[in-house]
């Protein structure tokens, strides 16, 4: 913010220090295990500002577990700084310890005692009780009540997640670490528990959630790409994806399987990676953007040639069609640079 | 695609008084991609237990590759593989131990063992890696040799159980290329999974809810059926009326 | 490390432990079937040994009171008695003849030092090369003595007190079955406080449970303390259990101080319970956990203690070894107390070395706590 504007607008400057107050910032943090052998964290640094529902996206072994022991005080970095609430992870663990929610990727419930007893149990530790902050999780809370007499352990997945939420929220916590809460949880159960924190979010607490799943990035309003420890990217989801650099095209035949090969084959395919229901597929520069003499009639239109392509080698029911890239899509394409193919890869 | 390898007809499994599995009827073909879908708790897991031989159900018929579930259960483990996301592989072995060990409890002769691990290490491209541990191996990599390592012995069916839990996006993806190749070669893949889209790449699939199938059919029947854009809708259509869900 | 003071956080966190404790049907039958089970059965072998054990009676006095007590000596179903003898110098002679497992001996005067000073001795004498039977046999007689001794008061309405005085001879230090009751009390507490504390712990850091409980206000030492209290409680409960078994089944007295035994088996307890801290911290499954304790605690201290094994037998370096043992401490004392009655002049070496120990413990644990994860 410069002085300049300040002055020109002192309302405006002081509203939009109020709006961000920085509740997450990691400068340079870097993790090794194993005496430096492995780098779980590499230079990693973002900010994530009060009430914000913030993703960290990546697959198992990203160093999202490890971030968020860090932010948690649970694990020292090697080097950089790290703040949670404006105190220092290191120094200020004790501060930070009281005023945050954690549920760590693992059941992290007392698979012998009743829901209503994990509960109350969690409460106490944090020095409240359910009654105190029961708003807060009544919405969740009333789902559980009717088996609050039963075990933690006898829970279904879904309902499990439910209760651990219930008991990093009891004490109604300054920021909340949800470490994959939704992995090997069924898609009603997940779209359920986004809804929740979504309506968290709204009470004005800040959320860092980590997943594996690239569909849940859209979710957040910013998000953390990363894999082996490295950042890919840092902004809202539709930034991301705004910045994919080429066309993209959902492509399909009635031989999905021989289609992905013969589109790997094809002079003038980039890349082709499988979707789902559809191939998604990148054509060469030229053909994309510049289109050269070569192609004359089809730089308007590369399409056409890769349907002609694709009927000479006899494929039915061809449907290509130009789409908006998902996060798996960047993620894939921000990966390639780090990524080592083995004999059967494809990058 | 006419070859029957999984018959079941009316297969029940109860516990007690609870119902885990319902008159589960349906047939998977031979060289075919059956995705096995479900919710946290519809079944899926008490069903796959049967259909490998580890469970006796309490009702109803089933064959695999052509074995009685209930007489023979030995021959069925001998045609089948499997592998699932929580334990695979050995990760204190090296990657040749654990090719060696696998192949071994499947009868693999000294001289089959020799070639077929020699083929795989080739497609995976790991002739590097064959004297590594285990656990030093990248997730990604991990799934796959376990994947290679539970059709080594050329089972009629492969059962996955959430194969690709965690893995990243381009891995994945090189898994399902694993999977492809597999069936090319007349395997039947049987795979549960939790990403939707995987569930697209089946060549049939099977909802479950409440210890019942509700839906069986192709990917693109199932989205036309219940005018859903993608999987994901399906199901969450289907799952979202479960009861059992608690 | 600020010293947690117990709030309602300390006693929900112990109310919960508890719980752990009791829902765990397979380790509560354990914990208490394994003490109930040993002492029991050891008992059933004694009983059956113990009808109609041959017995002599040397009576100096021969007057109303020796002759009453011999008689019910003689009607019990225990004794069977043998020609009396007229001098106590025949005793050991009737010992190495075999049979006679026990002689009593009423000195002369004894009616009139039980009527005029209201005190009198009985001597009784036991053949501890078989010590079960010597202390069962010796228990029962005490038992007859004493009933004679009620009917007396009741009747006269005196303070009589009959004195019954132990001699055993062979094995006066009764090395062997009998020290089956102290060694099962120390084992039983080892097993509860080094094992069952050290596998909760890491059973918490298993199941993710810690990392919550970490990242909460509650001070990271106070997990470890309330955690330690409940296993405290546990194992007064099971040594309770222990000593009413001993003297109810085996009828096997404490000879000496109860409460002195508590405090010294209390202290035992804490050193028990810091080497269960120390082993889950350096642990970090379940198994490894179980697998340290057992082969690092349990195992040592059967072999080491002296009661399975006598320690004078063994090489003078694993003699030296056996002192870093705490259980054989522990051991020495409890016999001490138990069985031969003494009082805390008699323990207080063996007390000081397990303190010592004790601190050392703590202070290790201390230095190696641990606030974070690694």
């Amino acid at each position: 913010m410069s002085i300049i504007h300040c002055q020109l607008s002192t309302i405006n400057c002081q509203l939009s220090i109020i709006n961000y107050i920085k509740m997450i910032v990691l400068n340079n943090i870097i993790k090794t295990y194993d005496k430096g052998e492995t780098k779980a964290v590499n230079n990693v640094s973002f900010e994530v500002g009060k009430g914000e529902l913030f993703g960290l996206i990546g697959p198992d072994g990203a160093g999202k577990t490890t971030i968020f022991r860090i932010l948690t005080t649970l694990l020292l970095p090697d080097s950089g700084t790290a703040y949670v609430n404006g105190f220092d992870v290191v120094k200020d663990y004790r501060v930070i310890r009281a005023s945050v929610g954690y549920m760590p990727g693992r059941f992290s419930l007392y698979p012998d005692l009743s829901v209503e007893e994990n509960l109350r149990f969690f409460a106490t530790m944090f020095n409240t009780g359910i009654r105190e902050n029961y708003d807060l999780i009544k919405d969740i809370y009333t789902q559980l009540e009717p088996f609050k007499e039963r075990r933690a352990g006898k829970l279904s997945g879904g309902m499990k997640q439910k209760l651990a939420l219930c008991c990093a929220l009891i004490h109604r916590p300054a920021v909340l670490f949800l470490d994959e809460p939704t992995t090997g949880v069924d898609v009603v159960s997940r779209k359920e528990f986004w809804e929740m924190l979504k309506r968290l979010k709204e009470q004005g607490i800040t959320i860092l959630v980590s997943t594996p799943y690239m569909d849940e990035a859209m979710l957040c309003e910013r998000i953390v790409l990363i894999q082996s420890g490295k950042i890919l990217s840092v902004d809202t989801p539709s930034t991301i994806i705004g910045q994919y650099p080429e066309r993209l095209f959902a492509v399909r035949s009635d031989n999905m399987g021989r289609l992905l090969s013969d589109l790997r084959n094809i002079e003038i395919v980039k890349s082709c990676h499988a979707f789902g229901g559809y191939h998604h597929i990148a054509f060469v520069d030229r053909i994309a953007f510049a289109g050269q003499a070569n192609f004359a009639d089809e730089k308007e239109n590369p399409q056409n040639a890769l349907l002609h392509a694709l009927e000479n080698e006899n494929h039915r029911n061809i449907e290509i069609r130009e789409i908006t890239p998902t996060i798996e899509d960047c993620f894939i394409r921000l990966m390639g640079n780090h990524y080592q193919p083995t004999a059967n890869g494809f990058t | 695609m006419n070859e029957i390898v999984i018959q079941t007809d009316k297969l029940t499994k109860r516990f007690g008084d609870f119902i885990a599995a319902n008159e589960i009827t349906f047939d998977v073909y031979k060289g075919e991609i059956f995705g096995f879908l479900g919710a946290n708790g519809a079944g899926k897991t008490t069903v796959m237990r049967m259909l490998c031989g580890l469970s006796k159900p309490s009702s109803g018929a089933a064959t695999i590759a052509g074995f009685d579930i209930y007489r023979q259960t030995e021959a069925i483990k001998k045609n089948i593989g499997y592998m699932s996301q929580k334990f695979s592989l050995y990760e204190d072995l090296t990657v040749m131990e654990n090719i060696h060990f696998f192949g071994g409890i499947y009868g693999l002769s000294g001289r089959q063992l020799k070639e077929k691990g020699e083929a795989l290490i080739t497609r995976l491209g790991m002739r590097n890696e064959t004297k590594k541990m285990v656990s030093s191996l990248p997730l990604g990599w991990k799934q796959k040799l376990a994947f290679s390592v539970a059709i080594l012995h050329d089972p009629k069916i492969v059962f996955l159980d959430e194969p690709t839990g965690g893995v990243d996006p381009i891995t994945r993806r090189q898994f399902w290329d694993l999977i492809y190749d597999a069936v090319e070669r007349g395997i039947t893949a049987f795979v549960t999974t939790h990403y939707m889209d995987e569930a697209e790449y089946c060549n049939r699939i099977s909802m479950m809810v409440d210890g019942e199938i509700k839906a069986l059919d192709t990917p693109a029947n199932l989205k036309k059926q219940y005018s859903a854009d993608s999987m994901d809708e399906v199901f969450y259509g289907l799952a979202r009326k479960a009861k059992r869900n608690l | 490390m600020k010293s947690s003071i117990p709030d309602s956080r300390f006693w929900a966190f112990v109310r919960k432990e508890f719980l752990h404790v009791f829902r765990d049907r397979k380790t509560l039958l354990m914990l208490f079937g394994v003490p109930v089970v040993c002492v029991t059965l050891f008992g059933f072998a004694l009983t059956n040994e113990i009808r109609n054990a041959k017995i002599v009676v040397c009576d100096y006095a021969n007057d109303d009171a020796s002759r009453q007590i011999i008689g019910k000596l003689a009607a019990s179903r225990e004794f069977q008695l043998q020609n009396p003898l007229l001098d106590y110098n025949q005793i050991e002679t009737a010992f190495k003849q075999g049979d006679i497992k026990m002689a009593v001996v009423f000195p002369a005067n004894f009616n009139r030092d039980l009527l005029h000073l209201n005190e009198a001795q009985i001597q009784l004498i036991t053949d501890a090369s078989d010590p079960n039977t010597a202390t069962a046999l010796s228990g029962y007689a005490t038992n007859i003595i004493m009933d004679y001794q009620q009917e007396l008061i009741q009747l006269q309405g005196l303070p009589y007190t009959i004195n019954t005085e132990m001699r055993m001879v062979y094995n006066p230090e009764l090395k062997s079955v009998v020290n089956f009751v102290p060694g099962v009390i120390s084992l039983i507490l080892l097993l509860v406080c080094v094992l069952m504390t050290s596998v909760s712990i890491v059973k918490e850091k298993e199941s993710g449970t810690m990392e919550v409980l970490l990242v909460s206000p509650f001070s990271p030492f106070g997990v470890i303390v309330s955690k330690a209290v409940p296993y405290l409680a546990l194992s007064l409960i099971n040594l309770t259990v222990i000593l009413l078994l001993s003297i109810f089944v085996l009828g096997m007295p404490v000879n000496g101080s109860f409460l002195l035994l508590y405090a010294v088996s209390t202290l035992f307890i804490i050193t028990a319970l810091s080497l269960g801290l120390l082993i889950s911290n350096i642990t970090t499954s379940q198994q490894a956990a179980m697998l340290v304790s057992l082969m690092g605690m349990l195992v040592p201290s059967i072999l080491f203690t002296g009661f399975m094994f006598p320690l004078e037998n063994m090489p003078y370096v694993l003699q030296l070894f056996a002192n870093i043992v705490p259980a054989k401490w522990y051991y020495i004392i409890v016999k001490s107390v138990m069985i031969k009655g003494l009082g805390f002049e008699a323990i207080w070496k063996e007390t000081l070395v397990l303190l010592g120990m004790t601190i050392l413990l703590l202070v290790v644990n201390i230095r190696k706590f641990k606030i974070r994860l690694e």
